[in-house]
């Protein structure tokens, strides 16, 4: 919270008065009544009662409030200030190819607001010009493209809800429990309703050739960001996505077009799109070898890993949420799976001796984060708490330690394992591996 | 998987579309679909089969427009490599000027910026070090990457023989090229990079099999705490202004 917060809370706002000197006098009035109510917070900064509380009359009860279009663009309240994307400055050389994470700890349902969606950039964040951006479709097709933005929004339109996770997503645990954050352990993923145009209704417009295979998508931004995809993926449920959330396309997420590839690897999601090629080969580009390949204990590395796995997490408590005492409380958490629907999540308060089945929260779509919850009575006693999901596929999501028996600790990328969080008797939580 | 041509999954095609193939535009469409309904409502499109350039929006993309923009090499074979070429003595001098500032004289690479050169040998190590020689699998992919990336303020600026010269030293660096080595169109897809057959390029996963235990699953006694974070001093302030924490 600003420090001066409850001394700078409008009650009644100056372009009000500007435009209607009449109120100046009943707000100087109420303005006293503001500054009493905020000593009597600042005493009472965590007390369940203050002088806003009952039985008193709140300042903001006892005044006029702002008007219609005083923030022509909404922004969250001020004193939510500490739900922010954040990022962990010692993780890389600086911030235009970096990666921040989204504050899971503040959020619910399973729709991401777009000031709070991840950010990935390999060379910053563009700031595209949508009247000169171009898409371009060519390599094996009969008819080589160039679309403007115009032409992309008469394409027939779907609007799908999907996650796009980064595969490096908890790839600072593989050796140890080190970060003590949900944000930051988990905050790489988000999940959004995206609307565009479906992929494979580019492709049949522009004609594939017999030999075409492998789909290059290919982003304006100066990493000029480039992966090879399957054509099959391409056909199946690729999107082009110009709309998140019910507007343009934030430009941290691509604006004005991106691609969504609903459960794969985020990085495959193209943002800034400007190229699709059709090829009968993979391109092997430094992303998907150099990058975004899996090193094992034995040398050998492991390519075009796509899939994310299914993967679960509380996030409630969390060691940014602790526990205030002994008490009923619900378990809340997340799961999810690029390989359809979340079929069921459990939840242990033991470590993993004894699982409980927690329920879905509606909707359960496929691709697409799913809420989960569970009460509990918590003793006060330490407690370790994790969650497990299964998805339609019938897969189990493994313990770090399954994991590392066939991956060791060297492949930074797809650590879906099971997140164990420690409550101490004073409530705090921590992240911990449990063995 | 979808065919151009007859391949195309047919759900409604009837003779007015057959015809419109590539010679009608969609307004003309709309108004023979209109002309072939008695009742004179608007005619809503039929699900129609899509054929290539049914919608008809956009430009066919040039020849010239497509040059521009094709900069693409593929790594396996090297196609798309363009003319020119550069030797391991200018890529020196070029390295020097463009990339030395970050990546390190020799490619060591300064402060957390990617060290170029070294590692042999390591992947199986606790502490792996993946350069371009340690690790890449492909030696064209250098070239691509440089060209498309690089150097980060400025990336695609370079000229193609200044990019060829860039990867002719950066190979040499890694001891993989001779020092009188010129990179070319025809030099580079025959470069054999030292981890190219170390890579699998089908998934194996899933690679685990936990089943779902609901009871009893583990001895309370063998579930012990193997790490923490707690105490560990790694983790950003997750409230208040941004953390600015640096390496410890």
């Amino acid at each position: 919270m600003p420090p001066n917060f409850w001394r700078n809370l409008p009650v009644l706002s100056t372009s009000a008065i500007r435009r209607n000197p009449a109120l100046a006098r009943r707000s100087f009035l109420g303005l006293g009544a503001a500054l009493t109510g905020s000593l009597a917070l600042g005493r009472a900064a965590n007390a369940e009662t203050s002088g806003a509380s009952p039985p008193a009359d709140a300042p903001w009860s006892q005044s006029l409030g702002a008007g219609v279009v005083d923030r022509p663009y909404g922004k969250p309240a001020d004193t939510e200030a500490s739900v922010i994307r954040r990022n962990v400055p010692w993780l890389t050389a600086g911030t235009e190819s970096s990666i921040s994470f989204s504050p899971l700890q503040d959020l619910n349902g399973i729709i991401t607001p777009n000031g709070l969606f991840f950010e990935r950039y390999h060379a910053g964040r563009p700031d595209v010009d949508p009247a000169q951006h171009r898409l371009m479709i060519h390599g094996l097709v009969e008819r080589p493209l160039v679309l403007t933005m115009k032409d992309i929004l008469r394409f027939p339109s779907v609007s799908r809800i999907h996650f796009i996770e980064c595969p490096a997503n908890g790839g600072m645990e593989w050796r140890a429990a080190q970060l003590n954050s949900l944000q930051f352990n988990h905050g790489m993923i988000s999940c959004a309703e995206w609307t565009g145009v479906k992929l494979s209704t580019l492709l049949e417009e522009v004609g594939l050739k017999k030999e075409a295979e492998w789909v290059m998508v290919e982003g304006a931004d100066g990493a000029h960001m480039n992966r090879s995809l399957p054509l099959e993926k391409c056909l199946d449920d690729c999107l082009i996505v110009y709309a998140q959330n019910g507007e343009a396309l934030r430009p941290e997420q691509g604006y004005p077009l991106r691609l969504v590839v609903p459960g794969w690897e985020g990085n495959v999601s193209v943002k800034w799109l400007r190229r699709i090629k059709i090829g009968d080969k993979p391109w092997y580009s430094r992303e998907e070898t150099s990058k975004y390949t899996d090193l094992m204990p034995d040398g050998t590395s492991r390519g075009f890993t796509w899939l994310i796995d299914a993967k679960s997490v509380i996030t409630f408590p969390c060691p940014e949420k602790p526990l205030s005492g002994p008490g009923l409380y619900e378990i809340r958490g997340l799961a999810w799976t690029g390989n359809g629907k979340v079929k069921g999540v459990h939840v242990s308060v033991d470590g993993g001796i004894n699982w409980q089945t927690a329920q879905l929260h509606e909707p359960v779509l496929s691709k697409a984060l799913t809420r989960f919850s569970i009460p509990w009575r918590w003793d006060g006693k330490p407690a370790l708490l994790e969650s497990r999901v299964i998805d339609e596929t019938g897969y189990v999501q493994p313990t770090i330690t399954d994991l590392r028996k066939q991956r060791g600790t060297n492949s930074v990328y797809h650590n879906n394992s099971i997140q164990t969080w420690q409550v101490k008797p004073d409530g705090s939580v921590f992240d911990v591996q449990i063995g | 998987m979808f065919r151009s041509g007859n391949l195309f999954p047919v759900i409604a095609r009837n003779e007015v579309t057959k015809q419109s193939r590539f010679r009608l535009r969609p307004l003309d469409c709309f108004a023979a679909l209109a002309m072939t309904t008695a009742v004179g409502l608007p005619a809503i499109l039929p699900a129609i089969a899509a054929e290539p350039g049914h919608f008809g929006y956009g430009t066919v993309a040039t020849p010239e427009q497509i040059a521009g923009w094709d900069i693409d090499v593929r790594g396996e074979d090297g196609a798309g490599l363009p003319a020119g070429s550069g030797s391991v003595s200018k890529g020196e001098s070029v390295f020097a000027d463009q990339c030395a500032a970050c990546h390190g004289t020799f490619g060591e690479g300064e402060g957390r910026f990617p060290k170029l050169a070294g590692g042999d040998g390591t992947l199986k190590d606790d502490r792996p070090e993946l350069t371009v020689g340690s690790y890449w699998p492909y030696a064209p992919t250098l070239f691509d990457y440089i060209n498309r990336a690089m150097p980060m303020p400025t990336p695609h600026t370079l000229s193609a023989d200044d990019v060829y010269a860039l990867t002719a030293y950066i190979l040499n660096l890694n001891n993989i090229v001779p020092n009188e080595f010129v990179a070319d169109r025809t030099s580079l897809p025959k470069v054999k990079m030292p981890n190219r057959d170390n890579f699998v390029w089908k998934d194996p996963r899933p690679d685990t099999a936990a089943r779902p235990c609901m009871s009893a699953c583990a001895n309370p006694a063998d579930i012990k705490i193997m790490s923490t974070a707690e105490g560990k001093d790694l983790t950003p302030r997750t409230t208040g202004p941004l953390d600015t924490m640096q390496p410890k």
